[in-house]
């Protein structure tokens, strides 16, 4: 570990801090509906689409409806993308010559967009068209981002409202986040993006005659407009296979670090979206101190395994680290930070492979999408999740006094931690069920790169990443077979919705109570001790939950490692 | 519940065209007028004729070259579509080599790779980057370590003095930025182009 390594990392965490408030402010007045600089071009477009659509903005939904409403806008993007992959052949935009993706690489592809996780089964350059990626993924990387924020505000505004039967209308709130936060910011973010040399062409594939005389096709496209999208709406789907190690797909020290900023910027953002509508916005810093002390642990342990290499590498002389794997353009500390970051969220794009990480190294990320991804985590699904563990840690702390507890004014009854302990045990309930089927059933097994334990790791983490929504990979794990296109899919599908469903009915139940005025007795939310007890019972149940499988896995991998074993 | 059907059909075709099309399109129209060489690839002409990207990197074996990285990247067999071949530098169809640390394959590739540097310049260490596959196989760096180390090779294939490259070498280096982000490293396709005109003279 180096000064300039650390240097690094704390002007990352300054600058995301520094960006909470003002983008917070801005989102607020976005999801109030009150006027922005951008309303005067944007406002006219905004009213065409309702009125075409048939949306009265003024109506607000119940929460089943505003869920209902989610669903079936789901329905309709999953039947977009599977159709324009099995269709591609014969779609325009296609100067490669891709052929139609098969029905379960197609399936496990409109699952993995739809529910913001962007696994990737499919290989990018190597499988699917222009046409592939603009519609069926660059369009899904804004709606399924969108969609989380509009959970995520539905359910902040359960908190801040008292004794209503509604949580917003749905489709207002996806086309105002989609027109007036997401896009804005992509078309700069695009151009900044091109101007470090990324691709934004719809060109053929290139033939280039190297120095030494061979023939190199080099892959292009789109790149720049998907990038910037995947990044802000931590979707994570890479254009290329590499995803953000490929040197078009992040060209330089610069794309990198505004790459890793984008991945938080909004979903730091809305824990001051948080703070502001319940009315008080130590509210939002008290949860984002939460976040900020468990993502610096993590970046810690990373770089420092990372920096300190492998045995192999020692007995050969070799020092400098673990770049295996690694881009040298990012090197060991730009390639660990942006490790914890992408698992923190649920964004999953990678710019080293996780798969040739140390042991310990890799183990964070893994540990990140265990907890929940609820360190800042997913545009929107990392607050809505991160208050689920609120919820959570408020009804341990009534319990140890005798009260009934109680968060920014609403009573946290039955129904609430009922519905919270649902979403969070349905998580494990994939992981560590699949992970038993993929590491014993031989189809599966024959998927597996690398022996021994980092095998068992790799199934693991394939599992971890797909109900978290989160779309990182060991990528030495074959994913794309018949077993892992589907169970994979089944999945994210049971980690997206089933932790929606009840998050929603949670922001129900909680708009239709009376706010209550903080008493003596009220355990006060903005300070340390609160910060304390919300990271000690998410870091008690996550152990718990997880611990058994990270000792089969990268923990029993550390110590062989130190013993000298190979596999 | 039914009257929602129709926004969710509208709505859903309404945003895909925004932001599926109508963005990418423009954005591509946007960015090909303002970077048009950055748009299309930051491609690399010589003679008229592309030699390559400045962006990624290129396989060179010869011993008159600077080598870049080791490359996992692979192409389908063309004997049997079913399997993959290895093809370093396969710039359509990039990835890493996924060994883990306790990995025997990856061991034994690190030392036969180690064991031939010591042989080809046994008066310096060996750079960790020269013997690391990187997560793209496409990486177009070398650490400038890496780059000084085969100096001595290169001057003895080109019948030039090592000062001469060691000195290339040296403006070839690109710092942090700001000298505070990324690593500091040397574009091996820039190094070589600059070592061919270096060697015209």
């Amino acid at each position: 570990m180096t000064a300039i390594g650390w240097l690094q990392i704390i002007l990352y965490c300054v600058i995301i801090v520094a960006l909470t408030k003002p983008l917070g402010w801005y989102m607020t007045r976005v999801f109030n509906g009150e006027r922005t600089f951008l309303s005067p071009v944007l406002r006219p477009i905004e009213a065409g689409i309702y009125w075409f659509s048939g949306v009265d903005e003024r109506r607000e939904q119940h929460w089943l409806t505003y869920t209902v409403s989610m669903l079936l806008f789901h329905v309709g993007g999953f039947l977009i993308i599977y159709g324009v992959m099995r269709l591609q052949a014969i779609l325009p935009f296609n100067p490669a010559g891709q052929g139609a993706v098969a029905e379960d690489l197609s399936f496990n592809t409109a699952i993995s967009f739809i529910t913001n996780t962007n696994w990737q089964n499919y290989g990018g350059e190597s499988t699917i068209s222009y046409l592939v990626q603009m519609v069926g993924l660059t369009h899904q990387n804004f709606l399924s981002a969108a969609t989380g924020i509009a959970l995520a505000v539905a359910l902040i505004r359960g908190f801040s409202r008292a004794s209503m039967r509604t949580v917003g209308n749905f489709w207002v709130d996806v086309t105002r986040t989609t027109l007036y936060v997401l896009l804005p910011i992509s078309v700069v973010y695009t151009l900044f993006l091109v101007s470090q040399g990324m691709p934004q062409t719809l060109g053929d594939y290139v033939e280039a005659t190297t120095l030494e005389g061979a023939k190199q096709t080099i892959a292009v496209g789109p790149v720049a407009s998907q990038v910037a999208i995947k990044m802000l709406g931590t979707n994570g789907g890479g254009f290329f296979n590499a995803n953000a190690a490929h040197p078009f797909e992040n060209p330089t020290a610069l794309s990198n670090f505004v790459q890793m900023l984008s991945i938080f910027a909004l979903g730091a953002a809305l824990t001051n979206v948080f703070g502001r509508m319940v009315g008080n916005q130590r509210q939002g810093w008290a949860i984002l101190a939460v976040m900020g002390v468990l993502f610096v642990a993590g970046v810690a342990v990373t770089y420092w395994a990372e920096a300190s290499g492998t045995s192999t590498l020692h007995a050969l002389g070799l020092t400098g680290g673990n770049m295996e794997g690694k881009e040298v353009r990012f090197g060991i500390v730009a390639s660990s930070l942006f490790a914890v970051i992408t698992t923190a969220a649920s964004c999953g794009a990678v710019n080293a492979m996780h798969d040739s990480f140390t042991a310990l190294g890799g183990m964070i990320p893994l540990i990140n999408m265990q907890l929940g991804e609820i360190i800042v985590g997913g545009v929107g699904a990392g607050l809505y999740g991160m208050l689920l563990f609120v919820v959570l840690a408020i009804f341990v702390a009534g319990l140890m006094v005798g009260r009934t507890p109680e968060y920014v004014g609403k009573k946290i009854e039955a129904r609430e931690v009922k519905m919270a302990m649902l979403a969070i045990l349905v998580l494990p309930l994939m992981y560590l069920g699949w992970t038993a089927v993929g590491v014993v059933y031989p189809p599966a097994v024959a998927s597996m790169t690398n022996a021994g334990p980092h095998g068992f790791t790799e199934v693991l983490y394939a599992f971890t990443s797909a109900t978290g929504n989160n779309g990182s990979a060991f990528a030495g794990l074959t994913g794309n077979t018949f077993f892992y296109n589907l169970t994979l899919a089944s999945a994210m599908f049971v980690g997206r919705f089933f932790m929606i469903i009840p998050a929603m009915a949670i922001a129900g139940s909680l708009a239709a109570k009376k706010s209550i005025p903080p008493s003596a007795g009220t355990l006060p939310t903005t300070g340390g001790l609160f910060v304390g007890l919300v990271v000690g019972v998410i870091l008690i149940i996550g152990g718990l939950t997880y611990f058994p499988a990270l000792a089969l896995g990268p923990i029993v991998e550390h110590l062989a490692m130190n013993a000298g074993q190979m596999f | 519940m039914l009257r929602e059907i129709r926004p969710a059909i509208v709505l859903l075709l309404v945003l895909t065209a925004v932001t599926g099309l109508a963005y990418p399109l423009a954005m591509t129209g946007i960015a090909g007028a303002i970077f048009p060489a950055k748009a299309q690839g930051s491609l690399i002409e010589k003679d008229g004729k592309v030699v390559g990207s400045a962006l990624i990197g290129q396989e060179f074996k010869d011993d008159k070259y600077f080598h870049g990285r080791p490359s996992a990247t692979s192409a389908p067999d063309p004997n049997d579509s079913t399997k993959t071949v290895s093809a370093p530098y396969n710039a359509a169809n990039s990835g890493g080599s996924n060994l883990g640390p306790t990995s025997k394959a990856l061991a034994d590739r690190l030392k036969e790779d180690v064991d031939k540097l010591k042989a080809e310049n046994p008066n310096a260490a060996v750079p960790v980057d020269l013997v690391t596959t990187s997560a793209s196989g496409l990486d177009p760096d070398i650490s400038p370590e890496a780059a000084q180390f085969q100096v001595p090779r290169v001057a003895k294939a080109r019948n030039m003095p090592e000062d001469t490259l060691k000195q290339l070498v040296v403006s070839a280096t690109q710092g942090r930025l700001l000298g505070l982000l990324g690593e500091p490293r040397v574009n091996v396709l820039a190094l070589n182009l600059a070592l061919d005109r270096a060697a015209a003279k």
